[in-house]
């Protein structure tokens, strides 16, 4: 579990806060996800709830953090990456760069953890499983697309296998399917008992796995509930997010008079 | 600038001849031979699976990567023998990842490096640099260091800097991605405006929605190649899903009702609409 109490943060030399009077729980088996318009606070939250900021980033905080009932401060950083582990919203800043093939690249988490070489390997393979990307173990992660180097830092992420994830828009560059993939595994992570925090602009992604939705504003939390009710929210287009489709379709076919029961139908058939 | 160049014109015409690309590293064939013709003013999504081919296409298009095999034309001529400097006056090409294009100390700077080396100054200058800085929303933000914006706006100043450079032919690699809904409207705005002004927009993205509802054209791609090619309506019908499928796409929520209530396809939510009545 996962805990934030009163938390604000600052950023090193910045004018004002970064993140004001944050309060949330994530429980473990839970994905809850965070929405909001660019520069709302989505990023820097992630940074905080896993521990990076102000460990790495500097900065000020405020409030009280907690992971599993502890407080993460005195953690060595070993353990705190073992406990919780983030996803960045660009693969280049995950990516080490100092890896000639997608295996070494997924490796390097665990090799660093100075696990038995037979765990390394299969926890590296494990995540590659996953995320169907074995076919990618030989290839040079600097040549790879966009998309492709994102499966392979979400790879390299889950061969870490930590207790708890924060994710940062970990699906932005990929297709339909692999965005349903991560989906999927994400639901499997928390099936298993992980907290999970993903932040993304894909409200349709968020709409299919996240229990329970915040939206930022400014820092600050403008809407928090289960996420049917936020993403059906009519504050949600102010709020600098994308309404999700099946809201967006049924709220155009009323506006426009269209058949709406009909249409109503075709939804239920899910 | 060259001097050989015909000068501006304001349309382009993009054509690849057998278009193979193998990198270096190991002999994946990222392009496997693809023949694309692009009229000047067509507005062109290109959608397929990660790793498909979409990048390496584009980059084709502005001289960034030269072909292994085949050629590129540009209003008949072939690219080979244009400069980068030549092919970057009439092809402007926004990356994917904005951090890879971005390089100036402050925002104005940015958008006006493009336009200088086309040997824009004063007040032309000065006018396509404000113009591009109302399209993506940063006006105001001129002395900014744009390492002092968020990525979402970092992403629409490398498209303010493309744009600045008014070039006849705008490539747009995964514009939408990171961008909330006002950052999405703006891509949106940029590319329909780029249309009614007559240039050929082509874009990559991963977004069906935004594909249905703002290209005329969808070039769908697998393994370097393109499988599929037309509007819309064509691309997401259902009788496409199953190649859509095979490179990792869905087809848009409306095409997915239209096709459960039986209407025909119905690629975007305005047609789907129209279609069931009232």
């Amino acid at each position: 579990m996962i805990a934030l109490a009163g938390v604000g943060y600052r950023y090193a030399g910045a004018a004002g806060p970064a993140l004001l009077d944050i309060d949330l729980e994530l429980r473990d088996g839970e994905v809850v996800g965070l929405a909001g318009a660019s520069e709302a606070g989505k990023t820097t939250l992630c940074l905080v709830v896993s521990g990076l900021a102000p460990r790495t980033v500097g900065g000020q905080i405020r409030g009280q953090v907690t992971l599993d009932g502890e407080d993460v401060d005195a953690w060595p950083m070993h353990r705190l990456s073992q406990t919780i582990g983030i996803g960045f919203q660009n693969p280049s800043t995950q990516l080490s760069g100092v890896t000639d093939t997608v295996f070494e690249e997924v490796a390097f988490g665990p090799m660093n953890l100075a696990l038995p070489r037979v765990e390394v390997v299969a926890r590296s393979w494990a995540a590659l499983d996953l995320l169907r990307i074995d076919a990618l173990a030989e290839r040079d992660p600097r040549r790879l697309s966009g998309g492709q180097q994102q499966l392979v830092a979400m790879a390299g992420l889950l061969a870490m296998r930590p207790a708890h994830l924060v994710l940062d828009e970990p699906t932005a560059q990929l297709d339909p399917a692999g965005t349903r993939m991560v989906g999927e595994a994400i639901e499997r992570l928390a099936a298993d008992g992980a907290s999970i925090l993903i932040a993304e602009q894909k409200t349709d992604l968020l709409a299919s796995i996240c229990s329970r939705l915040l939206v930022l504003d400014g820092g600050r939390v403008a809407l928090s509930g289960p996420s049917a009710e936020v993403l059906a929210d009519l504050e949600l287009s102010r709020l600098g997010v994308a309404e999700p489709s099946e809201v967006r379709l049924r709220r155009a076919a009323d506006a426009a008079g269209a058949n709406v029961a009909r249409l109503a139908g075709a939804f239920a058939r899910d | 600038m060259s001097h050989d160049w015909p000068g501006p014109s304001p349309v382009t015409e993009l054509r690849t001849e057998g278009l193979v690309h193998r990198y270096a590293d190991g002999g994946v064939r990222a392009l496997d031979g693809v023949d694309l013709h692009v009229a000047a003013g067509e507005r062109v999504a290109i959608v397929g699976q990660n790793g498909s081919g979409k990048t390496t296409l584009v980059r084709h298009l502005n001289g960034l990567l030269r072909p292994t095999e085949g050629r590129v034309t540009v209003d008949g001529t072939d690219a080979a023998g244009l400069t980068i400097a030549q092919l970057a006056s009439r092809v402007g090409l926004v990356f994917q990842d904005p951090d890879r294009q971005i390089f100036a100390g402050s925002v104005r700077s940015e958008v006006e490096f493009g336009p200088r080396n086309l040997g824009r100054a004063g007040a032309e200058l000065r006018n396509a640099v404000s113009a591009a800085l109302d399209a993506t929303g940063l006006a105001g933000e001129e002395a900014t260091n744009p390492y002092d914006l968020g990525q979402s706006r970092r992403k629409l100043l490398a498209l303010a800097s493309v744009l600045a450079m008014r070039t006849p032919v705008l490539v747009l690699d995964e514009p939408t991605t990171g961008q909330d809904a006002r950052g999405l409207e703006r891509v949106r705005t940029v590319i329909e405006s780029a249309a009614s002004e007559g240039r050929t927009v082509i874009a990559i993205s991963h977004d069906m929605r935004f594909v249905a509802e703002s290209f005329e054209r969808v070039i769908v791609m697998r393994a370097g190649a393109i499988i599929l090619d037309g509007s819309a309506s064509h691309v997401f019908a259902a009788d496409a899903w199953d190649a859509l499928a095979s490179t990792h796409l869905e087809p848009p929520l409306a095409a997915a009702i239209g096709q459960r209530l039986d209407l025909g396809s119905t690629p975007t939510d305005a047609s789907l609409i129209r279609a069931l009545g009232p």
